[in-house]
C-alpha cells in the first residue's frame, strides 16, 4: 500500500459562507437526487441487523457516492450507530451480533470470507461519539498510532503529523506541544485529534458517529468546516441529532425510524435539500421540523 | 468607598466542615483499623527480632551470607544463605512459568472466549485459587512429581548442554524445577484473577479506537489493553511472588532441602532451598539456640517479603505516574 498525501484544495475553489463553512448543495448541483445514480463507493443491499434474537434494523438499501457527505438522522436508539458499525466491520466484535444482507465497498462485498477486516477498517475509518484519544500517548503518537496498528509504512512522520493536524484544524493549537499527553487537550481538541488520527491512515471513507455531540458551538463549526473540506476527496457518513448540522454539512440525508416495537427502517433518503424542504413522507416532515412524538 | 471594609473574610472549606457524626465515627474506625494492622506487623517483627537477637549477634553477617547449619552443641553455627537464595530461585522460576500462562489466560477470558466459556474458566480459576496449599503440595508429592520428573528428564536429554538443564545426579525428583511447577500452579490463579479484573476494565472506547484504526484484536490488546493493565498485572505478579516465597508446606513436600551448599542454577538437580520450608523441617527437633536461629530466619523471610512488596508498589506507582504525566 502506498502512502500518498492528499492535497487540500485551495479555499478559492470552495464556496464559503461567512463562518468559513462551505455552502452545501449550491456547489454540488450536479449531484443526482437518487444517490444510486452517482458514482457509488459504498452501498448496502437489504441489510438487516440483530442483537441476539432482536432484529433492530430491517432492509436498509443505501448508496454513498464518492466524495459526498451523507447524514444519518433519526430518533435515539433506532440503530444509527449500529448501522454505522456495520459499514466497517466493527459490529462483529459485539457478542451475539448478527447481519443479513450485503455491504459493497468498491463493488467488493466486505463480508466476503476472502476479505481481511483489517483492510476494510483501514479504508473505512471511524470517528466516535465520545473523543477517545489514547490517553497514555502524546499528541504526535496519537496521530501516528493508526499507522502502527495497521502496520503501514511511515515515510515522513513530521509531515504526516502536520498535514493531518492541519486538515483537522488542530495544528495551530498544538504545534508547540506535540509531545504533550493527549489527555491534556480539551474535549473539542481531543475530538479533532481523533479526526487527525483517523485521517493519518488515508481512509477513502470516514464514518463519524455524532462527532460534535460533546462539543461547544465553536468546535462544532470547525469540525463541520473540516468535514466539508474532507469531502473534496473523501466520502463521509455522519450520524447527527442536529438538524441544522445535517443541512450544513451533508449532500444526502437518510432518515431512520423504528415504529413502536418494530425494527428500524430507512423511511426516506435523498438529497439533503429535498429531505429538509420537500419531504415526501409526513413522518420525515415531522422529524426534521422537530414535531416528533 | 474602599472595598476592604465591605469584602467579607473568606471561610475556607476544611475537610472537617461538612462531616456528619456518622462520618466522624466511620473515620475513627478506619483510622483504628489501619493502625492496628500496622501495629500487628510491627509487633510480629519486634517479637522475631528480640527473640532471635542473641543468636543473630553471635552468628553475625554470616547468618545470611554463609552456608553452614550445624547444631552440634559445641559448634552451633547457623547460616541460611542457601535457603534465602533457594526461596528467590523457586519464586522466580515459578513466575517464569506462571506469568505467561496467567496473562494469556486472562486475555483469553476477557477478549477472546465466548461468554459461557469465560464464565466456566473464571469459576474453575476461582476454585483453584481457594485450594489450600498443603493439598497442592500433597498432590505434588504423590502425583505430580513423577510426571514432572519425566519432563525434567526430557529437558535434560535434549537441552542438557544448556548449563541450567544439566544434571549430574541421575535423579530428577525433588528439584527446584518441580518446586517451581508446584508454585506456579499455586500462584497462577491469583495472577490470572488480578489480570482478568484489570483487563476487563479496559475502556471500550479505546479498544474501539484501536480496532477502528485498522488494528487487529491482538493489535488492540497490545496497544491499549496491556499498557492500560500493566501496573495492575505487575501488582498481581508481585502478589504471586510474595505468596511463592512464603510458601512452606508444599515446597517441603516436593523439594530436597540442602543446607550446606547453594544450588545456583542447576534447576533439575535434587538440591534446593526455601527459608519457609526450612523452618518447618527443623523446628520439631530444634534446641533453644536453634529455635532462635529459626525465628531469625523467619525475620529474614519477613523482610524479604516486605522488600518484594515495596518493589511492587514502586513499579505500580511508577506506571501510574507515567499515565498521569
Ligand atoms: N451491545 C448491544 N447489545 C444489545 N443491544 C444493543 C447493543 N447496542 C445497542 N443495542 C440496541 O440496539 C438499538 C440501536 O442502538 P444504537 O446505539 O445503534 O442507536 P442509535 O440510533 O445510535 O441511538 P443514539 O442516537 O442514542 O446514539 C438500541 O435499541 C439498543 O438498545
Ligand atoms: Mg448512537
Amino acid at each position: 500500500m502506498t502512502m500518498e498525501t492528499t492535497q487540500i484544495k485551495p479555499a478559492s475553489n470552495l464556496d464559503l459562507d461567512a463562518t468559513g463553512v462551505r455552502v452545501p448543495s449550491s456547489v454540488k448541483d450536479k449531484l443526482p437526487s437518487d444517490a444510486h445514480n452517482a458514482n457509488v463507493l459504498l452501498e448496502t443491499k437489504d441489510v438487516h441487523i440483530w442483537f441476539g434474537q432482536r432484529l433492530i434494523i430491517e432492509k436498509v438499501n443505501l448508496a454513498f457516492p464518492e466524495n459526498s457527505v451523507t447524514a444519518l438522522i433519526g430518533p435515539s436508539g433506532c440503530g444509527k450507530s449500529t448501522f454505522l458499525r456495520i459499514l466497517n466491520r466493527m459490529h462483529e466484535f459485539i457478542p451475539g451480533a448478527a447481519l443479513a444482507g450485503k455491504v459493497f465497498y468498491n463493488g467488493q462485498d466486505i463480508y466476503d470470507s476472502k476479505v481481511d477486516p483489517v483492510d476494510i477498517r483501514v479504508n473505512i475509518g471511524m470517528v466516535f461519539q465520545r473523543p477517545n484519544p489514547f490517553p497514555s500517548m502524546s499528541i504526535k503518537e496519537n496521530v501516528l498510532s493508526g499507522l502502527h496498528l495497521a502496520q503501514l509504512p511511515i515515510e515522513n512522520e513530521e509531515e504526516i503529523v502536520q498535514t493531518r493536524l492541519e486538515r483537522a484544524s488542530l495544528w495551530n493549537e498544538v504545534k508547540d506541544r506535540l509531545d504533550a499527553s493527549a489527555s491534556s487537550l480539551s474535549g473539542g481538541q481531543q475530538q479533532r485529534l481523533c479526526i487527525a488520527r483517523a485521517l493519518a491512515i488515508n481512509p477513502k471513507i470516514l464514518l463519524m458517529d455524532e462527532p460534535c455531540s460533546a462539543l461547544d458551538p465553536g468546535s462544532t463549526r470547525r469540525i463541520e468546516g473540516t468535514i466539508r473540506e474532507l469531502s473534496s476527496d473523501m466520502t463521509v457518513v455522519i450520524v447527527t441529532h442536529n438538524m441544522a448540522q445535517a443541512q450544513r454539512v451533508s449532500d444526502y440525508t437518510a432518515f431512520f425510524l423504528a415504529e413502536e416495537g418494530a425494527p428500524a427502517q430507512v423511511v426516506e433518503n435523498g438529497l439533503t435539500e429535498e429531505i429538509f424542504s420537500r419531504p415526501k413522507d409526513p413522518r420525515t416532515n415531522d422529524y426534521v421540523n422537530g414535531l416528533f412524538g | 468607598m474602599s472595598l476592604d471594609t465591605n469584602t467579607p473574610q473568606p471561610i475556607y472549606f476544611g475537610r472537617e466542615k461538612s462531616r456528619t457524626n456518622t462520618d466522624k465515627t466511620f473515620s475513627s474506625i478506619v483510622v483504628v483499623a489501619s493502625f492496628s494492622s500496622l501495629f500487628i506487623l510491627t509487633a510480629i517483627m519486634l517479637y522475631l527480632a528480640t527473640t532471635s537477637w542473641s543468636v543473630l549477634k553471635t552468628q553475625g553477617l554470616g547468618f545470611i551470607t554463609g552456608s553452614v547449619w550445624n547444631n552440634a552443641p559445641d559448634v552451633q553455627i547457623f547460616q541460611i544463605w542457601p535457603m534465602i537464595y533457594g526461596s528467590l530461585l523457586n519464586g522466580v522460576l515459578g513466575l517464569v512459568i506462571a506469568v505467561p500462562v496467567s496473562v494469556l489466560l486472562a486475555i483469553f477470558i476477557v477478549f477472546i472466549a465466548p461468554k459461557p466459556i469465560s464464565k466456566v474458566l473464571t469459576l474453575i480459576i476461582d476454585i483453584l485459587a481457594a485450594i489450600p496449599s498443603g493439598l497442592i503440595g500433597l498432590w505434588g508429592f504423590l502425583v505430580f512429581t513423577s510426571t514432572a520428573s519425566q519432563w525434567a528428564e526430557l529437558l535434560n536429554k535434549y537441552l542438557g548442554w544448556i548449563p541450567i538443564f544439566g544434571n549430574e545426579s541421575e535423579q530428577f525428583a525433588r528439584s527446584p524445577f518441580i518446586a517451581a511447577w508446584v508454585l506456579a500452579i499455586m500462584i497462577t490463579p491469583i495472577i490470572t484473577v488480578v489480570s482478568r479484573e484489570i483487563l476487563a476494565q479496559t475502556p471500550k472506547e479505546l479498544m474501539d479506537a484501536a480496532i477502528g484504526l485498522g488494528g487487529s484484536l491482538w493489535g488492540g490488546i497490545k496497544m491499549v489493553a496491556l499498557p492500560y493493565a500493566r501496573g495492575g498485572i505487575v501488582g498481581g505478579v508481585m502478589l504471586g511472588l510474595g505468596r511463592a516465597m512464603g510458601e512452606t508446606i508444599a515446597i517441603y513436600f516436593v523439594l530436597n532441602l540442602v543446607f550446606d551448599k547453594v544450588n545456583l542454577y542447576k534447576i533439575l538437580e535434587p538440591e534446593g532451598g526455601s527459608v519457609a520450608s526450612m523452618i518447618v523441617a527443623k523446628f520439631g527437633e530444634a534446641q533453644v539456640e536453634e529455635v532462635k536461629a529459626l525465628l531469625g530466619a523467619g525475620l529474614v523471610l519477613f523482610i524479604l517479603t516486605l522488600i518484594v512488596n515495596m518493589i511492587a508498589n514502586a513499579i505500580v506507582s511508577r506506571y501510574r505516574n507515567e499515565e498521569i504525566a
